[in-house]
């Protein structure tokens, strides 16, 4: 088994000539949760776009294990990427099917088998997302978390070895944003599934995240990587600790000083 | 990686008194050949005297979704007959995910039933929905009054920018496909007419017909169809998509009347564009009717002008221009009405554009008809 399951290696993204991000070279071990994290606008998106083959890079390459995602023929990209399963930030459930067919879909596609066998891996899918029962429902027809949900039983549909994430938690409620991180974390333990998550939630980053790295818009590149947590107690560069204190430490040792003061009087 | 040989699926089990033990071997990974689960059901099934089933996964080799449906099958059935099934000898793995599925009950009444209707039912329900869609119609065409009268008192709330993007957008961007059309239905009509014409010799009047029947009627009729299909689909297509994005709730919070704000300046556009698409066409059809009589029909292009300029008067104009306004109207009201009842989704925004190309053009050809009798009968 190879160690690492994704690697990006020297690479630039661009929106024609517009530079996002340069220089980017980091490694996503097997069984990690690995978070890209970093300001609005600084590219999280876009480097998920090309870590999927949806854009591709400037410069550089992703390595899938020993194999390169852009230099591949397209025939080769796309059975590379078949390993994978991207849950977009809506969902990006197609509207005119039902949950059923929107996870059938992929199956159907990439496998011979039954339509007895589908149906019951439909499922199963939607038992592990706690949508038991909700096979011929539209998108339109479940609230927003559901229809996440449903977008990650469709991801999975596979059982992919990667499993991407475009800011899983965005509008959900706290406790909804909790279950999936939980739901997420355990998938990763029982189906041994690499994750590689976008997202600005600080609650997530440091609830689930084992590895991470940090995209800055201004500098244009990555200026910390490492976990999350290791990096809010070890890093100097003063955007990574407000980014990761939400920008609150000072006001904080402020408030706790005036209350010393207070309390001295 | 994917070429390694897989070893084959296979259950094999063995009755301790009351338990049964299930050994699950080799690779159980989806489009394996798997054993079938009936005849292990069966043991377990009416009159066994099993009452607990173990598992051992000594030899399991990978595995993945297809081994989890089976053993949720067998959990199932279990669960039915009232047999313990003993999960905890299993991989972490599967006992994580088993307990993930079996986590949320599934919700009581969440599935559904088909339910079978009656033809005669389905007959009722589409007359009382062409019922339902009338009394939507006269609806909206009383709000868009409603906001034409408050237009004329001077407060309509709209921005005059998207009127003149809508006109440009109707008018200047349509010509190209007018012309081709226009050009080519008067080249018909000559040709079709010349033939009949010429046996007696009268090849002079096909002016006349070319002229009378582009201004008249198809000259309007040709404009409005296209313009059904490119505008009013196009209008059900953007309120549609304004609609599934809440662009129109966010609208109608800032105070904005919708009827207001997106429906007036579409149809103050179609109404003031439509006459003047409507000469353009009728001028590119006598042009393509003066091609061909010249071409082929031995009349020279002083006499075919000023035969038509005698055979076409004011009149003539006037009613192909009035129904022409007339027309755009329609193709108004029909793509905005199917744009803002659209539904929330990808599919119902096709739909909209759909019917709304459908409705418009049934529109037109019951207004052409109804207004063609009646300049018949008044004279006209």
């Amino acid at each position: 088994m190879i160690n690492s399951s994704l690697r990006i290696q020297n690479m630039t993204m661009s929106y024609g000539d517009f530079i996002i991000q340069r220089d980017l070279n980091f490694t996503i071990s097997r069984g990690d949760v690995f978070i890209i994290m970093g300001g609005s606008g600084c590219g999280k998106s876009t480097l998920l776009m090309h870590l999927i083959g949806l854009h591709k890079p400037l410069k550089g390459d992703v390595f899938y294990g020993n194999e390169s995602l852009w230099q591949s023929e397209h025939k080769e990209r796309q059975r590379i990427l078949k390993r994978t399963g991207v849950l977009f930030q809506s969902g990006a459930l197609l509207s005119s099917m039902t949950l059923a067919e929107n996870i059938a879909l992929p199956i159907t596609e990439h496998t011979l088998l039954g339509s007895r066998r589908i149906r019951e891996i439909v499922a199963y899918k939607l038992a592990l997302v706690g949508l038991a029962g909700f096979e011929d429902y539209y998108p339109s027809e479940i609230s927003g978390g559901m229809q996440k949900r449903a977008g990650l039983a469709r991801a999975m549909a596979l059982d992919p070895e990667i499993l991407f994430f475009d800011e899983p938690s965005a509008g959900l409620d706290p406790v909804s944003a909790k279950l999936l991180d939980d739901l997420i974390r355990s998938l990763r333990d029982n189906l041994g599934a690499t994750i590689v998550m976008v997202t600005h939630e600080l609650a997530s980053i440091f609830a689930i995240g084992t590895n991470s790295v940090f995209l800055d818009p201004e500098t244009k590149t990555m200026i910390a990587s490492g976990p999350p947590r290791k990096l809010l107690i070890e890093s100097r560069d003063p955007k990574v600790i407000r980014f990761l204190t939400r920008d609150e430490t000072e006001n904080r040792n402020k408030n706790e000083t005036k209350h010393q003061e207070k309390c001295d009087l | 990686m994917k070429t390694i040989n897989n070893i084959p699926c296979e259950l094999k089990t063995t009755l301790k008194i009351d338990t049964l033990e299930v050994s699950i071997i080799g690779d159980w990974v989806l489009e394996a050949e798997t054993p079938d689960l009936a005849i292990l059901l069966a043991q377990l099934g009416e009159g066994s005297k099993i009452t607990r089933l173990v598992f051992s996964t000594m030899a399991l080799g990978r595995w993945d979704s297809l081994l989890m449906t089976e053993l949720i099958n067998l959990i199932d059935y279990g669960a039915k007959q009232g047999i313990q099934v003993d999960t905890a000898t299993l991989p972490s793995g599967i006992q994580g995910l088993l307990s993930l599925v079996y986590a949320v009950p599934e919700r009581v009444g969440a599935r559904r039933q088909e339910v079978k209707t009656h033809w005669l039912e389905d007959i009722g329900k589409s007359g009382l929905s062409i019922i339902g869609d009338a009394k939507a119609l006269v609806a909206f065409v009383g709000e868009i009054a409603l906001s034409v009268v408050s237009l004329a008192r001077g407060k309509a709330r709209f921005r005059w920018i998207d009127l003149w993007m809508n006109i440009q957008d109707c008018g200047p961007s349509a010509l190209p496909i007018i012309t081709l059309i226009s050009l080519l239905v008067g080249l018909i009509l000559a040709f079709v007419g010349a033939v009949q014409l010429s046996l007696f010799g009268a090849q002079i009047y096909i002016a006349d017909m070319v002229g009378l029947g582009m201004t008249r009627e198809m000259g309007g009729l040709m404009a409005a169809i296209i313009m059904s299909g490119r505008t009013g689909a196009a209008y059900a297509a953007q309120l549609g998509t304004m609609q599934v994005n809440s662009e129109i709730d966010a609208l109608k919070t800032m105070g904005f009347e919708p009827m207001e704000f997106l429906v007036l300046p579409r149809l103050l556009a179609l109404i003031l564009i439509m006459p003047l698409l409507c000469l353009y066409a009728d001028l590119m059809g006598v042009i393509g009717g003066a091609l061909v009589t010249i071409t082929f029909f031995d009349v020279s292009l002083v006499e075919y002008f000023s035969r038509t300029a005698n055979a076409v008067h004011i009149p003539d104009f006037g009613i192909g221009i009035a129904k022409c306004a007339v027309f755009g109207v329609l193709i108004a009201v029909a793509g905005c009405m199917r744009g803002m009842q659209c539904g929330r989704s990808a599919s119902a925004v096709g739909n909209a554009a759909t019917s709304a190309v459908v409705t418009g053009i049934v529109f037109i050809v019951i207004a052409d008809s109804l207004m063609t009798v009646m300049c018949n009968r008044l004279g006209v």
